[in-house]
């Protein structure tokens, strides 16, 4: 390993700036919500369907802007799919570079994008929202074991696109990004904390959903103290390379200060209460709950997300 | 110069010792290439080209060395004059996250990227060890040094090397080149220049450059990586993903964990939240 002093970064910055962010906070919830919504379908009661379907439409809408975002981020929009696409004369076909996470992160959202897809599609039946028989036939193929394999492998692509750009920013020679292993996991984890937080926001709309209001608590707690972790563990790994200051010196300590207040929620809610959804383990009805509780703490949570996702693009460009 | 010849390994030896910072190279690179100018940088030094980027392919490094006493003759020490390119590294960063194969190894063995086939994405400038790749504003694409490749088809050798004055700039078959620098760092050391060294000719660093440099000094007075340093952004592709696999299976848990706990109590209430199980805040 290098030392401190012998870590050498001469690069360029890519100015991946506010395209990225969002595209990198979006990826993030739509990869997360899907993975808890399978975790509901697939390990949960039949009471939490709801909130399972809750979760693929947050994971579709979530997805939305990804694409959107990657585009116009190019220099040359119009040319996206060069991505998928080789033109270069004679040497026409598919793009993959396993090595590389851009073109492997190209082809998962694709794959994610066609389950995310699926499930929403299904999720619209299954409320009653698509009566077309056209639709529903197909889609009633998916209440069986096909349709749990589907979530399942959906919710694996979607793991890998909340955590993967982590991953795409450390293979590089950028500073910070390059000298630590811990940035995939970092955006995974707190993918899977904003989109709990996300889902927890959305329950108020969706009362059929609240049956699993406690366990998205509880959730959202655990992938807050992963969060956490992952911090610490992130900062452990930029300390060789003498980065620490980089990425946490001031003024990016500002945005960390709004990371760690959109962890209190989810760590203060462990440490008071442990896997009791409150103190005195009872949970209290999301619609007599108050504001500060059902919609300000959630809403702080994702803004932590963000603003961690800040720290880390913008405080090295 | 022999004929320029396809399937050949073409470059060029930079000898800084010989270097005299007139810009010639930057010039003939900039008319040839039909590269527009820049607005000047004023800085401490004589430097006003500021870095290598999208429009200055060639870029006179001035690097102020001069000591604080008079040390008799210079020997090239008072003041580094480099003119920096592309390396055209045999492992390639720029090449290697490339997702749409825009950068490709030419037939005279050069790193090329084609305007026609790159997107824009700037994943080559994040990882360029060299800070030579920027991204034009008005194609939207990157852009770098490309070895003169349409002089070369031309057999015609690049820009800056026939504008060279001093032969700071060799180009010419690697091969060639790398016996003509091993010489010339022989003949400095001969004549007590012993802070002359080689960057690059041999395959320490990244594999070896076809575009290899005769320096005065450390290769980070220049803001060039040593070989400790000459790393490939792939090596963090495993580590990378293993921790996300890591998380990923830790999250998987977590969400299990979650479950579990919530599905011991008895039936929902009227409002429809799940009873807390007691047990709970116990573990």
């Amino acid at each position: 390993m290098l030392l401190a002093e012998e870590v050498q970064h001469f690069v360029r910055s890519p100015d991946w700036t506010w395209f990225i962010l969002f595209y990198f906070f979006f990826a993030g919830i739509s990869g997360g919500a899907y993975a808890i919504a399978a975790l509901f379908r697939l390990r949960g009661e039949p009471s939490d369907e709801h909130a399972a379907r809750l979760g693929h439409y947050v994971s579709f809408a979530a997805l939305l802007p990804c694409p959107v975002m990657l585009v116009l981020d190019l220099g040359s929009p119009l040319r996206f799919w060069h991505m998928m696409w080789n033109t270069t004369p004679g040497e026409a076909g598919f793009n993959f570079k396993y090595w590389s996470p851009m073109s492997v992160g190209v082809w998962a959202l694709l794959v994610f994008g066609a389950f995310a897809t699926v499930s929403f599609i299904q999720a619209l039946v299954r409320d009653g929202r698509i009566r077309l028989s056209l639709v529903r036939r197909p889609v009633k193929l998916l209440d069986g074991v096909l349709g749990e394999l589907v979530v399942a492998i959906g919710a694996v692509f979607g793991l890998f696109v909340a955590g993967y750009t982590g991953v795409l920013l450390s293979v590089s020679n950028q500073p910070v990004w390059s000298d630590t292993w811990a940035l995939g996991g970092l955006f995974l984890a707190s993918g899977m904390t904003a989109s709990a937080a996300l889902l927890l926001l959305l329950l108020r709309h969706r009362r059929s959903a609240e049956p699993s209001a406690a366990k998205l608590i509880v959730s959202e707690r655990l992938y807050a103290l992963l969060e956490l972790a992952l911090i610490v563990i992130f900062l452990l790994t930029l300390i060789p390379a003498d980065a620490v200051g980089t990425v946490f010196g001031f003024p990016w300590i500002l945005l960390w200060l709004v990371v760690f207040a959109g962890l209190l929620p989810g760590v203060g809610g462990l440490l008071a209460s442990r896997l009791a959804v409150t103190g005195e383990g009872v949970p209290v009805p999301l619609q007599s709950a108050s504001a500060v509780r059902s919609l300000a703490m959630p809403a702080l949570v994702l803004l932590g997300v963000l603003a961690l996702r800040a720290a880390v693009i913008f405080s090295i460009q | 110069m022999a004929r320029i010849t396809p399937g050949q390994a073409y470059g060029f030896f930079t000898d800084t010792s010989v270097c005299i910072g007139c810009k010639a190279c930057e010039v003939a690179c900039k008319e040839w290439n039909e590269l527009p100018g820049n607005e000047p940088v004023f800085g401490d030094g004589y430097d006003n080209t500021g870095s290598l980027d999208a429009q200055n392919w060639r870029h006179v490094q001035f690097i102020d060395n001069v000591p604080d006493e008079t040390s008799g003759t210079g020997q090239g020490k008072a003041w580094l004059m480099m003119s920096d390119v592309c390396k055209h590294c045999q492992h390639a960063s720029c090449m290697e996250v490339c997702p749409t194969g825009a950068i490709i190894r030419t037939e005279f063995d050069s790193v090329f990227i084609q305007p026609d086939v790159c997107n824009g994405c700037r994943n080559c400038i994040a990882a360029c060890p060299y800070d030579v790749i920027a991204q034009d504003e008005h194609k939207g694409v990157a852009q770098k040094c490309t070895l003169c490749y349409d002089r070369l088809q031309g057999d015609m050798e690049p820009a800056c090397a026939k504008a060279c004055p001093t032969e700071s700039i060799q180009f010419g078959p690697v091969e060639e080149l790398q016996r003509a620098a091993r010489q010339r760092v022989s003949d400095l050391h001969d004549q007590g220049v012993t802070e002359a060294r080689l960057y690059g000719e041999d395959d320490s660093i990244y594999g070896g450059l076809n575009a290899f440099f005769l320096l005065m000094d450390e290769p980070e007075a220049y803001k060039l990586p040593n070989e400790q340093n000459a790393v490939l952004p792939r090596r963090n592709n495993v580590p990378g993903y293993l921790g996300t696999l890591g998380t990923a299976v830790l999250a998987v848990l977590g969400g299990l964990i979650a479950l579990r706990r919530r599905r011991e109590p008895t039936p929902a209430t009227s409002s429809g939240t799940t009873p807390p199980d007691p047990e709970a805040g116990d573990e």
